[in-house]
């Protein structure tokens, strides 16, 4: 229920989860200690687009750590926060099952593989 | 409507009425495209279309056809071209361009185009001059395909084209047989689980059908957390149906009723396909009511993960599926008596589900034949890292390391000098050169101090620094710790902080044994799989890697030129021709110079971001990364990355 709310809203709101607390009648307190524990919720509300940085093993060999820097610096925005203008969420994430195309970066479904931070920037301006 | 396959009989009719695309009717066209995640990533979706345009432009007679992924990533995109009498042509690395020429030269013309060409499959005796086929390509010979078999060779949506493949035909034979037989069958088989801990399958499945309790559960381990792993994706990506099926045998031997699939959020086209495989079986009464008119009824749901590492231990998967917090329990009970809802549960993994049918179509003693003693079968590998193929490869166990990096993986990127392999995910081992003619199985990689884990294979050359890869892990490992057991909680951590002042060049001497004792302990006294393997890499690295640790902390230099706080960067003025690429490209502004001068590097500034060597023409090779104390005299670690 809660992996609903987060792909309707992009976020679990708080009043969402008083709904699900009072109609399941369990506590809020519980409630918060699943979306909490689980990487994919979130209690914010996330950007236009979302880019998962992978760092998984093969990426991180591959130089993936030079490019999740890189797209933090060019964007301005540091990791699990949204730009100013509302446009990108940036993530960190294990492994997108992508290994042999590292270093790699999921923006929406999308997959990019084999970046390097040349890359980046040309990337970045398809998305508004 | 559909109807429904009510006997095997009904099977062999399906498997007669349908073609699969390698073949193909006379004067028609087939082409098929890769479409995993690896190929799309690599502009699969945009090929396919281009050949749907180009095909149509010329109003052919053809098809367009999706298909799994052949383990060959490296290639992606990759492309079947199959006309009628002629062998099937592989191309690979096939972008947009490359489309317009296969369809006006191959297609029409009959001319193999030679710039894209991977290799032919012959049909027949008909043979090209000057094309390898597969077993003469080195990336294949050598491997062994079980589990892997139909990836490539089916359209993954299309369960018709399983079904002509000899798909469901394990489950009719296993419904004639006894559950006890089945059962038997497997244990005779030696297959044992491939999920990491290598526990013997039938085993497991005798002890959930002689466990009391009703109803029973089959659970499918899909959340393939292992960063480095991703046979799980490719071959529910690629063959969603030989894992719905392996299930559906599981399922009648320990008499279940329900099974689920628990699969990662992160693969959003694998569960795609399952969830199309689930309804196809449905539709055709495979999963259901009545399976083959016989009295047995069998289901299954799929379940997605939300991003937790340690949901690929059963015991946390269990509690996940039940909506709770995603917290491992001590064992025993194990699931096999207590499991989900409190029943017993069967939880495999993805990859020895699919082993199951091809052993129940060829028996036990086939199986039993390939690999060692110890470790039958295949095994499937993700070898990845600093290597020049990397994909998915099957082998038999006992397949040498050496065999899989240099004969099949075609060995290391840029002809640098190989340093380790990590198998098994964050929580393996890092093996050393010395160590490459191990035979890959549980025993022997258990008794290096690695495990087999799911598969992962890392590959790691003379540019990557093993403190730093410790230390990488352990920041994985401590992020993912779920924080029930207290080794876990805290003494990652506490190992993250050593390794971390260690790479800063801040290490104490007596850090080694700390390091040491600390990951003893956790090792003997952690809650779950996931804390009793995390420490390792640590442990393997002190094992095989102890000098390079040593340096870090009494010399402040890091051998291979990778921890920014142990490294700078300088500008050889006798190579610097002054090009001005080098200053251009520094983020900082730490670089000066004058055109066709040689250019310096103002280390006050430089942020060691390594993009200036990069830059630098390899006519040149003028930027050094030089690691040791200023005062004394450094030592050069790389003039290239």
């Amino acid at each position: 229920m809660l992996q609903a709310v987060q792909t309707m809203f992009g976020y679990v709101p708080r009043e969402a989860v008083a709904q699900i607390s009072k109609r399941l009648r369990i506590a809020p307190a519980r409630i918060f200690g699943v979306v909490t524990f689980y990487a994919q919720f979130s209690l914010h509300p996330k950007g236009r687009h979302t880019i998962l940085c992978c760092q998984g093993t093969a990426c991180h060999v591959r130089g993936g750590g030079t490019l999740f820097d890189k797209i933090k610096n060019d964007l301005n925005v540091a990791e699990g926060h949204t730009t100013e203008d509302g446009r990108f969420t940036v993530e960190r994430v294990y492994c997108v099952g992508c290994c042999s195309l590292a270093p790699a970066v999921i923006i929406d479904n999308t997959a990019f593989g084999k970046l390097t931070p040349g890359k980046i920037p040309d990337i970045l301006s398809r998305y508004d | 409507m559909i109807k429904k396959i009510t006997t095997p009989d009904d099977l062999i009719r399906i498997k007669k009425q349908t073609r699969t695309f390698e073949k193909v009717p006379e004067k028609g066209v087939h082409v098929a495209v890769g479409m995993n995640t690896c190929g799309m990533a690599s502009g699969a979706k945009e090929t396919m279309a281009a050949f749907r345009e180009s095909l149509a432009y010329y109003d052919l007679d053809a098809k367009v056809f999706r298909t799994g992924c052949a383990g060959m990533c490296f290639y992606e995109p990759l492309v079947d071209v199959f006309l009628p009498g002629q062998p099937r042509i592989t191309y690979k690395g096939l972008s947009c361009d490359g489309v317009s020429r296969v369809v006006e030269d191959h297609i029409l013309g009959g001319q193999v185009v030679e710039n894209w060409v991977l290799a032919q499959t012959v049909v027949g005796d008909k043979r090209l001059p000057g094309i390898p086929t597969y077993d003469e390509i080195p990336y294949c010979r050598g491997q062994h395909k079980i589990v892997l078999a139909r990836c490539g060779h089916i359209d993954p949506e299309d369960i018709y084209q399983y079904i002509a493949m000899d798909g469901y035909a394990a489950s009719a034979k296993a419904l004639e047989m006894d559950p006890e037989q089945v059962i038997d069958t497997i244990r005779r088989s030696g297959l044992r689980g491939r999920g990491g801990a290598g526990f013997p399958t039938g085993l497991k499945w005798q002890f959930v059908r002689e466990a009391k309790g009703h109803p029973k559960y089959i659970i499918c381990n899909a959340d393939e957390g292992d960063p480095g792993a991703f046979m799980d994706r490719s071959i529910l990506e690629g063959d969603p149906h030989a894992v719905l099926e392996g299930m559906l045998i599981a399922a009648y031997a320990v008499g279940a009723t329900r099974g689920y699939i628990y699969v990662r959020a992160e693969y959003p086209l694998a569960v795609e396909r399952l969830r199309k495989a689930i309804q196809q079986a449905c539709d055709l009464g495979l999963l259901g009511p009545n399976i083959f008119g016989s009295d047995f009824s069998f289901d299954i749901r799929l379940k997605l993960g939300a991003g937790a590492f340690v949901c690929g231990e059963e015991t946390a998967l269990i509690a996940s599926i039940e909506g709770k917090r995603g917290m491992p329990h001590p064992r025993p009970p194990f699931p096999a008596q207590n499991g989900l809802w409190g029943k017993p549960t069967n939880i495999n993994n993805v990859e020895t589900y699919a082993n199951v049918a091809p052993i129940i179509s060829n028996g036990a003693e086939w199986y039993a034949a390939i690999g060692t003693p110890d470790s039958r079968g295949t095994k499937v590998f993700c070898v990845t890292g600093k290597i020049k193929h990397s994909g998915l490869i099957e082998v038999p166990m006992g397949t040498s390391l050496r065999k899989i990096v240099y004969d099949i993986g075609g060995g290391i990127t840029a002809g640098r000098a190989f340093k380790a392999v990590q198998t098994g995910g964050p929580s393996g081992g890092v093996l050393p050169e010395a160590l490459l003619d191990l035979g890959v199985g549980y025993k022997e990689l258990a008794e290096a101090g690695s495990i087999m884990g799911s598969g992962g294979m890392v590959v790691m050359d003379e540019n990557t620094c093993m403190a730093d890869v410790a230390r990488y892990f352990l920041s994985f490992t401590r992020s993912e710790s779920c924080g029930k057991c207290t080794p876990c909680r805290e003494g990652l951590t506490r190992l993250y902080e050593i390794l971390d002042r260690i790479c800063k060049g801040n290490g104490h001497a007596d850090d080694l044994d700390r390091l040491e004792s600390l990951a003893t302990t956790i090792k003997d006294t952690a809650l779950c799989g996931l804390g009793l393997s995390a420490p390792n890499p640590v442990l393997t690295v002190l094992k095989y890697f102890r000098e390079e640790i040593e340096a870090h902390i009494f010399e402040q230099r890091c051998p291979a030129g990778v921890c920014p706080d142990l490294v700078w960067y300088r500008i050889n003025a006798d190579r610097c021709s002054g090009c001005g690429q080098c200053r251009r490209a520094c983020p900082v502004e730490a670089i000066v110079g004058r055109p066709k001068v040689p250019h310096e590097i103002d280390r006050m500034k430089c942020v060691k971001c390594g993009t200036c060597l990069e830059v630098c023409p390899p006519r040149f090779h003028a930027v050094e990364c030089v690691s040791g104390q200023v005062a004394d005299e450094p030592q050069a670690v790389s003039s290239e990355r």
